[in-house]
């Protein structure tokens, strides 16, 4: 197993008490594994790959234990985690392309961020032309501004920097989600590339869409309200699901010759509950059709079946 | 309602602006009411140049935009802005970037009252504001009284729209608004796209994913590099797409049950066509959009920027 996440609780503190974002969440990663990782907005994607990598001043780490490549990740430990960041697991932010600097070329923020990473720049520079040239960008963009790159091209000046080390784990969150038809695709070929090629291990890549993920991923893990509702193989989720939550979200996904002048398609009715005081039990029971007298107790997240874990009393 | 004629957009970039950038090139395009009009193109085409130019953010460099007949170019002073904007809102790609980071949601709302309602007494306002949200399915009590940094994305996307939604509204340019919601999300704010168009609202819909300006939109743009390659009936562009660039681009749509590889065979298979303009005696390059049925039009092949 290349990653390891045991029980793990991550909540924001806020003046009106603890949010929940992550509530005991645990799946593992094999190597070589991409996996998607999908769910409604809030349900605490964004959250638990901060939580590799590095929390904010208002998250606290709660419970449970990270492992990476057999030793343990000290995710809660913000000065222990310097030496594994960018060299053993990186993230690609939501939003990473916009928070680049306006006012600097592009040649000197990659120069910077690897020397604040203490990491000699001369010494990666072939690599990193090499890996520009890859994703099919010349050495050019080392010279221009951020506003004069197209969002895919600086989505994948951001990808080449954070893989340069060759991490174990590489986060992306919401990297394709910007982006056009050709250049999302361009994008996830290019991540799932980067793994082929061996410059990272495992990925998890968060994102809301479905379709796109399933191009790539090996896995897909769906999470709902701060937990993680079914984990099963790309194939599996989008073909046979067993949980309530990701038969509905499935069946919502407009494709193409659906309109809605002809079919309107459903959402899910209800909304997930919040997370500063959950209910206990199933945290999708207010919304989910087949609940039982049973939901009012939270189901584990189980196998249901090999690689398919699921957490609803309904899936065995 | 709107109407775009040969609007064109010119940046001068690269060292002491002596390059010239060609954003839009020449487009013509219309937004009737209760009409949804989705543009769509790969990153860098001109989508946002235009829905800026319409948002009046900036100003187009040739052609015109007029809306209700009147000019935009031609509204200036305070008031007359301010009532353009009540007619006419915008939600962006990015809510990051369109929301001050120390203004909390009630403090947003409270500006449009204040700029807008100021006759609404508060219990008024109040039940407005929470039909917005509930239109846009927020609960209040997540959103109100948080920063932006505290909502996540999808959060933040649908606190904007809910905000649009308290103007009265005419046109709506949605840049890439649902590309940050989850599916089920999605779904509704698409649900609530088409009722708002049901009552009246014009829509541009600017959009790089396919599935949704297929599922929501009556006509369909597709622009490329600032220039419109391919424009009709959504359904037609859709089942027939005639540039080649438009057939390419349906390719790389993922689509659950079927893979790119799949889809890239598909196209392998249709071959290819000759330009109908070209065909038809045009000059390569310089001849105009060819209507292929009526209202699908298409532009040369051989476009080249
Ligand atoms: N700094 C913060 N303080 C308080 N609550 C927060 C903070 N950041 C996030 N949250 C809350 O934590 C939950 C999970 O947020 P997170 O950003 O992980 O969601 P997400 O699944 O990535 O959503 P999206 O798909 O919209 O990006 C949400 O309820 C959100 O409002
Ligand atoms: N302020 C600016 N200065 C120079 N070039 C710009 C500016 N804004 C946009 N551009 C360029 O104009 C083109 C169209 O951009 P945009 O309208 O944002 O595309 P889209 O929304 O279709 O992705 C791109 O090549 C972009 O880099
Ligand atoms: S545990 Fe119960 S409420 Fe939860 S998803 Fe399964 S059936 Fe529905
Ligand atoms: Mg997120
Ligand atoms: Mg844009």
């Amino acid at each position: 197993m290349s990653l390891d996440v045991n029980d793990l609780a991550v909540y924001y503190r806020t003046l009106r008490g603890d949010v929940r974002a992550l509530d005991g969440v645990s799946f593992s990663l094999a190597d070589g594994e991409i996996m998607g990782l999908a769910g409604e907005s809030g349900s605490g994607k964004s959250t638990l790959g901060k939580s590799l990598i590095r929390m904010d001043a208002r998250m606290r780490h709660v419970a449970g234990t990270v492992r990476l490549d057999g030793a343990e990740l000290p995710v809660a430990d913000d000065a222990r985690m310097v030496p594994f960041r960018f060299h053993q697991v990186s993230l690609v932010p939501q939003y990473a392309m916009s928070a680049l600097n306006p006012t600097r070329r592009i040649g000197r923020m990659v120069r910077e961020l690897v020397r604040s990473r203490g990491v000699d720049y001369a010494g990666v520079h072939p690599e990193l032309l090499r890996r520009l040239e890859l994703v099919g960008l010349d050495e050019q963009v080392l010279r221009r501004y951020p506003i004069e790159l197209s969002g895919g091209m600086k989505q994948r000046v951001v990808m080449v920097v954070s893989t340069l080390l060759n991490p174990s784990l590489l986060i992306a969150d919401e990297v394709t989600s910007a982006l056009d038809v050709s250049t999302q695709r361009a994008v996830a070929e290019a991540l799932a590339g980067f793994r082929d090629r061996g410059f990272v291990k495992s990925m998890v890549f968060v994102t809301h869409d479905l379709a796109l993920v399933h191009q790539i991923a090996d896995t897909i893990m769906v999470m709902y309200a701060g937990r993680p509702a079914e984990k099963a193989s790309s194939r599996t989720i989008i073909e046979a699901p067993r949980h309530p939550y990701t038969r509905m979200l499935i069946s919502s996904l407009p494709e193409v010759g659906v309109t809605f002048a002809g079919k309107r398609l459903q959402g899910i009715p209800g909304r997930p509950p919040g997370l500063l005081d959950p209910p206990p039990g199933c945290r999708f029971r207010d919304r989910c059709p087949l609940a039982f007298d049973k939901c009012a107790e939270q189901p584990p997240f189980a196998e249901v079946a090999p690689g398919h874990w699921a957490a609803c009393w309904k899936a065995e | 309602m709107l109407d775009l004629r040969q609007v064109t957009k010119t940046y001068r970039v690269g060292a002491f602006g002596g390059e010239r950038l060609h954003a839009v090139r020449g487009v013509d395009l219309a937004v009737a009411p209760g009409e949804v009009v989705s543009l769509i193109g790969e990153s860098g085409s001109g989508k946002s140049t235009i829905g800026k130019m319409v948002l009046r953010l900036i100003a187009p460099s040739a052609g015109a935009i007029t809306f209700e007949g009147r000019d935009v170019a031609a509204v200036r002073g305070h008031r007359a802005t301010k009532e353009y904007y009540r007619r006419v809102q915008g939600v962006f790609q990015d809510p990051f970037s369109c929301f001050n980071p120390v203004f909390t949601a009630d403090r947003v709302f409270g500006l449009i009252r204040a700029e807008y309602h100021r006759s609404a007494s508060a219990a008024a306002w109040r039940a407005r504001v929470e039909e917005a949200l509930a239109t846009v399915r927020l609960d209040p009590a997540q959103v109100m009284g948080k920063y932006p940094h505290q909502l996540s994305g999808g959060q933040l996307q649908r606190l904007l729209i809910a905000r649009a939604l308290l103007l009265d509204i005419r046109m709506l340019v949605a840049d890439e608004i649902i590309s940050m919601l989850d599916a089920s999300t999605r779904i509704d704010v698409l649900n609530l796209l088409g009722d708002l168009k049901a009552r009246g609202l014009g829509i541009l819909f600017i959009t790089h994913d396919l599935s949704l300006g297929n599922y929501i939109s009556d006509t369909a743009v597709i622009l490329r590099r600032g220039r419109v390659v391919e424009k009709g009936p959504t359904g037609e562009v859709f089942a027939a797409p005639a540039h080649p660039y438009t057939r390419r681009l349906l390719s790389s749509v993922p689509q659950l049950h079927t893979t790119w590889e799949q889809a890239d065979a598909a196209l392998r298979a249709g071959g290819e066509r000759a330009c109908p303009g070209c065909a038809r005696g045009g000059q390569p390059g310089a001849h105009g959009p060819v209507e292929l049925a009526p209202g699908h039009h298409v532009g040369c092949f051989t476009a080249q920027d």
